[in-house]
């Protein structure tokens, strides 16, 4: 049984397409669509009901221990209000989860995990804990809303003057138009933007703060279906499909967040595995069609891997698609060839991201 | 938007228009349209193609999926909309007027609802 957001009768009134999305019912898209919500959040600006998005505190003497031994990213020097990517991993070296960590105090961290993992990531968590730490899922307690677009700083400056100015930054108990919430600049789009965590009881009316403020600003709601092209098109990894257990963070393309120099789980094994072996790349369709997650990529008659995910991304005009392929086994600007449901369609190895903001 | 009266209909959400006694042109419902969302791609079917009524006759990708389309009859692929492979959204924007394929030589087809009855069904899936 899906469960609803606190949100959830704002999509409908507004008319969005419900669907069932990580064990939550959520809007795929609103009457604009898909396209018009991409570009909105590319041109003007999106708004996006993440609280799906889990959330877990570690808080006490040793919370700093406890993250840094199950997270591969170092979180040793890091300023309170700074905001860090990490991967948690098995013993094996294989991605339990991708998530952000808020520092909030020295003895007190927020970490934002995605929806489909909350469950097995909250046990993993538990399972591992140690020493004088309290862990807390606060997950339904939370709403989480994200305001992408660059019009985004003219619409959270007409509710607050507190705002975070850095990428991967954020700032606490500010008042947006009178509701108390932590307002971070980050975002899954690849457009400037900023994330807004409120207690799910004021989510309500934060999501009709925001709507009313960039009413002049050309803000509309967007979907989950906007939410993964601009992603794809920012080529921002997901779980499950860039990688998940059988990938390591370093065939991801992900090694900036392991630090091997730092004693965490699955750092053994990641030693142990040497040069990865796989990479994900970039493929731009060249031919008719779209490529989607799981089909197979060919280099001069010879398999080298499979799609992770692809779509046709409306800013930038054509298909993308992001593979894992054998290291090594092609370089930028060579030509590839993908089958698509037995159609053999080319596409061009190209550098990640596809789109990065100037 | 009404489905026009002088099309028919089948289940699987295409309709089907008689250019005459024995050649149709087929296209996808405003119905199937909406559900789709916005289209990017149509993996049009080739001039020659049998089909097979019930059976897809081509496909077409929304920026979140791809859905097969069902031939309504069975027959030869004659003619395309060579318009959609460069503007897919015109199934959008007029899904009766966006005809993917013309079909002659008709040897079968699916059943055949008129657009009440169509609608009829389209009330049960909501």
């Amino acid at each position: 049984m899906e469960r609803k957001t606190p949100l959830y009768d704002c999509h409908v009134a507004l008319g969005g397409k419900i669907v069932p999305f990580a064990g939550y019912l959520l809007p795929v898209q609103y009457p604009a669509g898909v396209i018009a919500e991409h570009m909105a959040v590319r041109t003007k600006c999106g708004l996006f009901d993440v609280s799906h998005m889990g959330e877990v505190v570690y808080e006490g003497p040793d919370a700093l221990a406890n993250i840094n031994k199950i997270l591969t990213n170092d979180y040793t020097k890091m300023d309170i209000g700074r905001v860090r990517y990490s991967l948690m991993c098995y013993e094996n070296g294989g991605v339990v989860d991708d998530l952000l960590v808020y520092k909030m105090r020295d003895d007190k961290y927020l970490i934002v995990v995605n929806a489909g993992n909350h469950d097995k990531d909250v046990e993993w968590m538990k399972e591992h804990l140690f020493g004088d730490v309290s862990f807390t899922d606060i997950s339904d307690d939370v709403a989480q809303i994200a305001l992408q677009g660059p019009a985004s700083d003219t619409i959270i400056a007409k509710l607050t003057q507190d705002i975070p100015q850095k990428y991967y930054s954020f700032i606490d108990n500010v008042s947006i138009g009178g509701i108390n919430a932590l307002l971070s600049q980050t975002g899954y789009t690849g457009s400037k933007g900023y994330e807004i965590y409120v207690a799910a009881a004021d989510a309500p009316a934060m999501w009709q703060n925001l709507l009313d403020a960039g009413q002049d600003e050309g803000l509309i709601p967007c979907g989950l279906g906007a939410r993964d092209t601009l992603r794809l098109e920012a080529a921002m990894p997901l779980y499950g499909h860039e990688m998940d257990e059988t990938v390591s963070p370093f065939e991801a393309g992900l090694g900036f967040a392991v630090k091997l120099d730092k004693d965490f789980i699955g750092r053994d094994a990641l030693l142990a595995a040497g040069e990865p072996k796989r990479q994900r790349v970039g493929l731009k369709v060249l031919g008719r069609g779209i490529v989607r997650e799981h089909q197979d990529v060919y280099y001069q008659g010879e398999l080298i891997g499979h799609s992770t995910s692809g779509t046709h991304c409306p800013y930038l005009g054509g298909a993308y698609a992001m593979a894992l392929i054998a290291a090594n086994s092609v370089k930028n600007g060579d030509i590839v060839e993908v089958d698509v449901r037995g159609r053999r369609i080319e596409a061009e190895i190209v550098p990640l991201p596809f789109y990065k903001r100037a | 938007m009404t489905n026009p009266s002088d099309y028919k209909y089948v289940r699987s959400h295409e309709w089907l228009c008689y250019v005459d006694d024995d050649r149709v042109r087929v296209g996808i419902t405003d119905f199937a349209q909406q559900a789709m969302g916005d289209l990017v791609f149509v993996n049009l079917p080739i001039v020659g193609d049998m089909t097979t009524a019930g059976e897809p006759l081509c496909d077409v990708e929304s920026v979140k999926s791809v859905e097969d389309i069902f031939a309504p009859v069975s027959g030869e692929v004659t003619a395309i909309n060579e318009e959609l492979m460069d503007h897919p959204e015109l199934i959008n924007a007029a899904p009766y007027d966006a005809w993917i394929a013309e079909i002659s030589h008709i040897t079968d087809t699916e059943e055949l609802l008129d657009a009440a009855a169509y609608e009829a069904v389209c009330a049960e899936e909501e």
